[in-house]
C-alpha cells in the first residue's frame, strides 16, 4: 500500500485562534476515508491546507510526496465547500474548461453522467436549483482520473434521494488505487461506504481507524460513536 | 436482490452471510457468474474494498472462485452456504424463543403460537 498524504505536525493558526493544533496524520492510497467532526472542528482548515490555498503555520503536507503546488494539483481533485464557478457558463463550457484545465479529465465520462441526470451541457449554471449545481461539481470533479479525490461535504446540499446519487456516482468512479477523503457531518448517510474514519475536535484528531474496526471495538456505527463523542 | 444491513455490527462479515444466503436460497445458482465487486458495493450501498475482502473470505471457504479477468462465480458445491443458512436460521429461532421463555412462556405454548400464527 503506498502513501498518498503525509501531514506532520501540522498547524494552522488564524491570529490568536488554532486551527490546527499539530497533527500527524498519514493516509493510504486505494481507501475512502471520512473526515469528521462538528463545525468549527478544522476540517475545512485541513483540506484547504491539502490543497495549497492555505499555508501551515508549522509543520508540513505531503501529497504523493510533494508539497502543495502546481505538481500536486495534478493528483489531487479538489470539490470545494462552495461554488467557484462562473455562474453565467454553460455546462458545455465548464467542461471544455475542466478539459484545458487537467489532462487526467475523462470527457465521455463527464457527458455520461450529465446525460444520466438529465443535465442539457447548453444549461447555464446559474438556472440550475442549487442541489444540481452541485452535483455538476461532483460531477466534474469525479471524472478527473486523481490519486487523490478531496470532497468537502459533497451531501449537505442535496435531498436524501440525491444523496444515494451522489454516493453511487462516487464508488463507481473512484479509480481504486485512489484515495477518497470525504469530509462531513452527516455520518449516518455516507459511513457504510468509508474504509477509514477519522475525527477531528478543535484541531485534533482524536481517532483515526478502519471502521470495522470501530464497530468491532464499540458495538455502535461510527454515526453512534460520533454522536457520544461529540455530545455537548 | 436485497441487502439488510446493521451499521453498529462490521460490514464485511455481513456481506459473506449475505451471499451464503442469497447462494442457498437459489438467488445465485451453482456455477453462475456473481455481480461484480463494484456493483456488488453500488447495490448494497458499501465501499468496493468491503465486498472484496468479503469475496476473499468467501474463495477461502469454498463458496465462490474467481476467475482472473472474468469475475467471480459461485462454486458448484453449495453445501457451506446451506449450512451458513441453517446456522443463521438456529441462531435466529434461538433468539426468539429465549426472549419468550424470558416472558414465562414454555416451549410448546410458543410452538403453539408459531403454528396459529397469520403471518402476512
Amino acid at each position: 500500500m503506498s502513501e498518498i498524504l503525509r501531514c506532520e505536525n501540522l498547524t494552522k493558526k488564524y491570529h490568536n485562534t488554532t486551527a490546527l493544533n499539530s497533527i500527524n496524520l498519514t493516509l493510504e492510497s486505494g481507501k475512502i476515508i471520512g473526515l469528521l467532526g462538528p463545525n468549527g472542528s478544522g476540517k475545512t482548515t485541513l483540506i484547504k491546507l491539502i490543497n495549497g490555498l492555505l499555508t501551515p503555520t508549522e509543520g508540513s503536507v505531503l501529497i504523493n510526496g510533494k508539497a502543495p503546488g502546481v505538481e500536486s494539483k495534478c493528483d489531487v481533485a479538489y470539490l470545494p465547500d462552495n461554488s467557484y464557478l462562473n455562474s453565467w457558463m454553460t455546462v458545455r463550457q465548464i467542461v471544455d474548461f475542466f478539459v484545458d484545465f487537467y489532462a487526467d479529465f475523462r470527457e465521455d465520462v463527464a457527458y455520461a453522467m450529465l446525460e444520466r441526470l438529465s443535465i442539457s451541457p447548453t444549461t447555464k449554471l446559474k438556472t440550475l436549483s442549487k442541489g444540481n449545481k452541485e452535483k455538476v461539481c461532483l460531477i466534474l470533479v469525479m471524472s478527473r482520473n486523481a490519486k487523490l479525490y478531496v470532497l468537502d461535504e459533497p451531501i449537505a446540499g442535496v435531498d436524501p434521494a440525491a444523496r444515494d446519487y451522489v454516493i453511487s456516482t462516487i464508488i463507481n468512479n473512484y479509480n481504486p488505487d485512489a484515495t477518497v477523503l470525504i469530509s462531513t457531518h452527516l455520518i449516518s448517510d455516507i459511513e457504510q461506504i468509508l474504509d477509514e474514519a477519522i475525527f477531528i475536535q478543535n484541531g485534533d484528531i482524536l481517532l483515526h481507524k478502519t471502521v470495522d474496526e470501530i464497530r468491532e471495538e464499540n458495538g455502535k456505527s461510527v454515526d453512534e460513536l460520533f454522536r457520544e463523542v461529540f455530545r455537548w | 436482490m436485497k441487502w439488510t444491513l446493521d451499521k453498529a455490527t462490521p460490514l464485511c462479515p455481513q456481506i459473506c452471510e449475505q451471499v451464503c444466503v442469497k447462494i442457498a436460497l437459489g438467488e445465485f445458482k451453482p456455477g453462475e457468474k456473481m455481480f461484480s465487486v463494484r456493483e456488488t458495493a453500488v447495490l448494497a450501498g458499501v465501499n468496493p474494498n468491503t465486498v472484496q475482502k468479503a469475496f476473499e473470505k468467501l474463495e477461502l471457504d469454498g463458496i465462490l472462485y474467481s476467475v482472473r479477468g472474468s469475475g467471480w462465480f459461485v462454486c458448484e458445491d453449495i453445501t457451506k452456504a446451506k449450512e451458513t443458512l441453517e446456522t443463521l436460521v438456529a441462531q435466529k429461532t434461538d433468539a426468539y424463543f429465549t426472549s419468550l421463555k424470558a416472558l414465562g412462556l414454555d416451549t410448546n405454548s410458543i410452538k403453539n403460537y408459531v403454528k396459529e400464527w397469520d403471518y402476512e
